[in-house]
């Protein structure tokens, strides 16, 4: 595989070329394990997906008809699972993280390759034993909340040994991308002349390698009071359940910061390609991203503002809430400021980038409502905040893990996306999201609680639009599904540099050879010199 | 500004054999960070449940040998020594002296196993169960942690011996037995926190 004369030129297919099962499992090339976490992940995406759509179709009506009670809890539960540990955690830093931080640096892998395909296997494990857990499926909810979690009948153990195997490969995968960025970039690239990709991994994969072993912990003591009867979750038992939400929310807040800070990474990336214009604000983005992950650590008391904590606690998270608003601001007017009077092409990335930007402002805008005091106690689980977690992680992250897959398609499998099917993809996906998710900030507010399988009757029109508008968004993934399946095989060939982007991965051939680059690249200037003044502002 | 300084290359300078010693370094205190973190929740845990029944915490932990507890502190702390002797020694390129170090610090660890597996029996032939109560619920769970640590530190340290019979490690080659080292280390400091948080209430 490393054999240098097997990339000459007639032999296009770069890391791509060499074929059969071994070749992949035991590969230690970051770029072929970021593919394989790519369709592990992807995997999870559609059956999570496919999940939602039951549980849409369900709520069709007000009373029961589709599905039982607890098959409907088992549903959400499995549809928040999925989604979040299989899939949207692990989605960005392991499969485009993996692929890109080691070619954005310069680098021919990351620092530790045999750890990064350990990682792959210890998170194909977790995925095996959650899946085993189906044997009795979860019913608590995504968040496992005590004393419930404690004594259902559901497989809460056989489940949280294999998140904490996720867990563990999610750390591993941060910690070498700390390491990788720290010590392979290539001469002449210094901090801040990173990509900003860089940037939001790196703030990201802090978060990934000090938060993690927090909820790994806590679902070891969850199993162990279903095994032991430790109490520490346990009124009965001079336990708090509270200190369950804490741990268990010290974490999944800061996780989120997982989710969306490397897809502000890839919008970061997308913006300026795509206007043509030099990134306004570097080092405010660059250390926005650093801000979000510190400030993120210390906010997760308000997913608790209606469980009981004391009023200072309760002001002190609120304050800390809004206050972590303000970086992530900042990167919305610093891009706004980027496509001020750039020449804006409009391709499939650029697309799903402004749609991000769109979807996240309304997400961003409604996280104060249930980040303030008041208005959270009638908005706590309510629909509104179904709406304002999709149009943040789904509207955020997802729609800026597909820029991501648009914008780099090519360069991951030599062949260019067809646009006009991207965008007719992109059009029942905007269409679809909007309807589904939109109507739930309405529904939130007639309070319509979540996890519900029933509602009043007065609610259902509202509710029907939903589940229609699921179905639209259904459509439009089916269509990128089937479009990008059909680009991988008989997509035109693409040239190393379609998109005339000069961040260090577009500097070498499409797909890329296995180790990246013939000669380490030596870097002389930032990444974002577009635009008619081609001066190096570093 | 088209060339590239020199400062600025050796702000980044990488891909060279002798920095790999650096990148493991930061690699192995990346995963400390996550392991301070990881028995961070259990110290959290012990704050808030000693806090809220501190009585209850003094009454209880009497019933902890301490005998056993000062033991296994002495055999670890002497378990650290004799692995920073191992790595003192093959800086040196001293092969033999670092197999003794690394069998003396394997066979320590083993002690401490021991200690703990008679003092877990004694504890359980009592009916000091985990679920007996809040204080024996973070017995179990800190110290668990921590034993099911120094058996992997016992895996690293016995690949290190196969390692070192084989010759692999030399005065100018022995990162791996330096990595071993610190996360032998991070175990040992561990249980310098839980001795006296749970032997040694005042």
């Amino acid at each position: 595989m490393r054999d240098a004369t097997a990339h000459t030129a007639t032999d296009d297919r770069g890391y791509l070329t060499e074929k059969g099962f071994w070749s992949w499992a035991a590969t230690l090339d970051h770029k072929r394990i970021g593919v394989m976490y790519f369709y592990t992940t992807f995997l999870f995406f559609l059956v999570g997906g496919l999940l939602a759509l039951v549980v849409r179709l369900e709520l069709m009506t007000p009373g029961p008809s589709l599905i039982s009670d607890h098959a409907y809890d088992v549903l959400f539960t499995m549809h928040g699972n999925m989604m979040i540990f299989l899939f949207i955690i692990p989605a960005i830093p392991s499969a485009l993280g993996n692929f890109f931080i080691p070619m954005m640096v310069g680098a021919r892998d990351v620092a530790f390759p045999r750890l990064n395909l350990a990682g792959y296997w210890i998170f194909v494990a977790g995925v095996i034993v959650v899946m085993a857990s189906l044997v009795q499926p979860m019913d608590t909810g995504w968040t496992f909340y005590t004393p419930y979690s404690a004594k259902t009948g559901a497989a809460v153990t056989t489940i949280s040994f294999g998140i904490f195997l996720v867990g563990m490969s999610s750390i591993v995968t941060g910690l070498n991308f700390i390491v990788t960025i720290h010590r392979l970039r290539a001469p002449g690239l210094t901090w801040f002349r990173l990509p900003l990709f860089i940037w939001a991994m790196y703030a990201t994969s802090i978060i990934q390698v000090l938060a993690t072993p927090v909820v790994g912990v806590t679902f070891l003591l969850l199993a162990a009071e279903r095994l032991l009867g430790v109490g520490f979750f346990d009124p009965a038992k001079g336990g708090d359940p509270l200190l369950f939400q804490h741990f268990f929310w010290f974490y999944s807040h800061p996780v989120v910061y997982v989710m969306i800070l490397p897809a502000m990474g890839i919008i970061t990336e997308i913006i300026p390609v795509f206007s043509r214009k030099p990134i306004f604000g570097y080092k405010a983005i660059a250390f926005s991203s650093l801000a979000i992950a510190f400030i993120g650590f210390l906010v997760w008391g308000h997913h608790m503002f209606v469980s009981g904590m004391s009023n200072t606690a309760s002001v002190i998270f609120s304050f800390l809430t809004f206050f972590v608003a303000v970086p992530t601001g900042i990167k919305v007017f610093n891009w706004i400021a980027t496509l001020y009077k750039g020449a804006i092409f409009l391709a499939s990335p650029m697309i799903y980038a402004l749609t991000f930007i769109f979807l996240f402002i309304i997400g961003g805008l409604t996280g104060p409502f249930l980040g303030a005091l008041a208005t959270n106690v009638p908005l706590h689980d309510t629909y509104f905040l179904v709406a304002h977690f999709h149009y943040t992680i789904m509207g955020g992250t997802v729609m800026g893990y597909f820029a991501g897959l648009y914008y780099w398609f090519p360069k991951m499998t030599g062949r260019m996306v067809n646009e006009k099917v991207a965008k007719i993809a992109w059009a029942f996906i905007f269409v679809g999201f909007n309807i589904t998710f939109f109507t739930m900030f309405i529904l939130g507010l007639m309070g319509m609680p979540r996890r519900y399988a029933e509602y009043l009757p007065q609610q259902q029109g509202l509710n029907i639009l939903a589940t229609v508008g699921s179905w639209i968004l259904a459509v439009g993934v089916l269509i990128m599904v089937v479009n990008f399946i059909r680009d991988l095989f008989h997509g035109v060939q693409a040239p190393s540099n379609p998109w005339y982007s000069q961040t260090l991965e577009w500097q070498t051939t499409s797909p890329p050879a296995t180790e990246n680059f013939e000669e380490i690249p030596v870097v002389t200037k930032w990444p974002y010199s577009y635009g008619k003044r081609e001066k190096d502002e570093r | 500004m088209d060339e590239v300084t020199v400062q600025e290359i050796s702000e980044t300078k990488n891909h060279s054999p002798n920095q790999a010693v650096e990148t493991a370094k930061l690699g192995i205190w990346c995963f400390l960070a996550t392991e301070v973190l990881l028995f961070g929740a259990l110290f959290t845990a012990y704050t808030i449940f000693r806090v809220s029944d501190p009585r209850m915490f003094l009454t209880e932990h009497l019933k902890l040998n301490r005998i056993f507890g000062a033991v296994n502190t002495i055999v670890l702390i002497c378990s650290s020594l004799s692995v920073a002797l191992g790595i003192a020694a093959i800086r040196q390129g001293k092969q033999r002296m670092l197999r003794i170090c690394l069998i003396l610090t394997l066979v320590l660890a083993a002690t401490f196993l021991g200690v703990k597996y008679a003092e877990y029996s004694e504890h359980i032939a009592r009916g000091e169960l985990p679920g007996t109560n809040n204080f024996f619920s973070l017995y179990y769970m800190m110290t668990g942690l921590h034993a099911i640590h120094v058996c992997g530190g016992m895996a690293a340290l016995g690949t290190m011996l196969v390692m070192a019979y084989r010759g692999k490690f030399s005065a100018e080659y022995n990162t791996p037995v330096e990595i071993t080292g610190l996360y032998w280390h991070f175990v040992d400091l561990v249980w310098i926190y839980l001795f006296p948080l749970l032997y040694l209430i005042g």
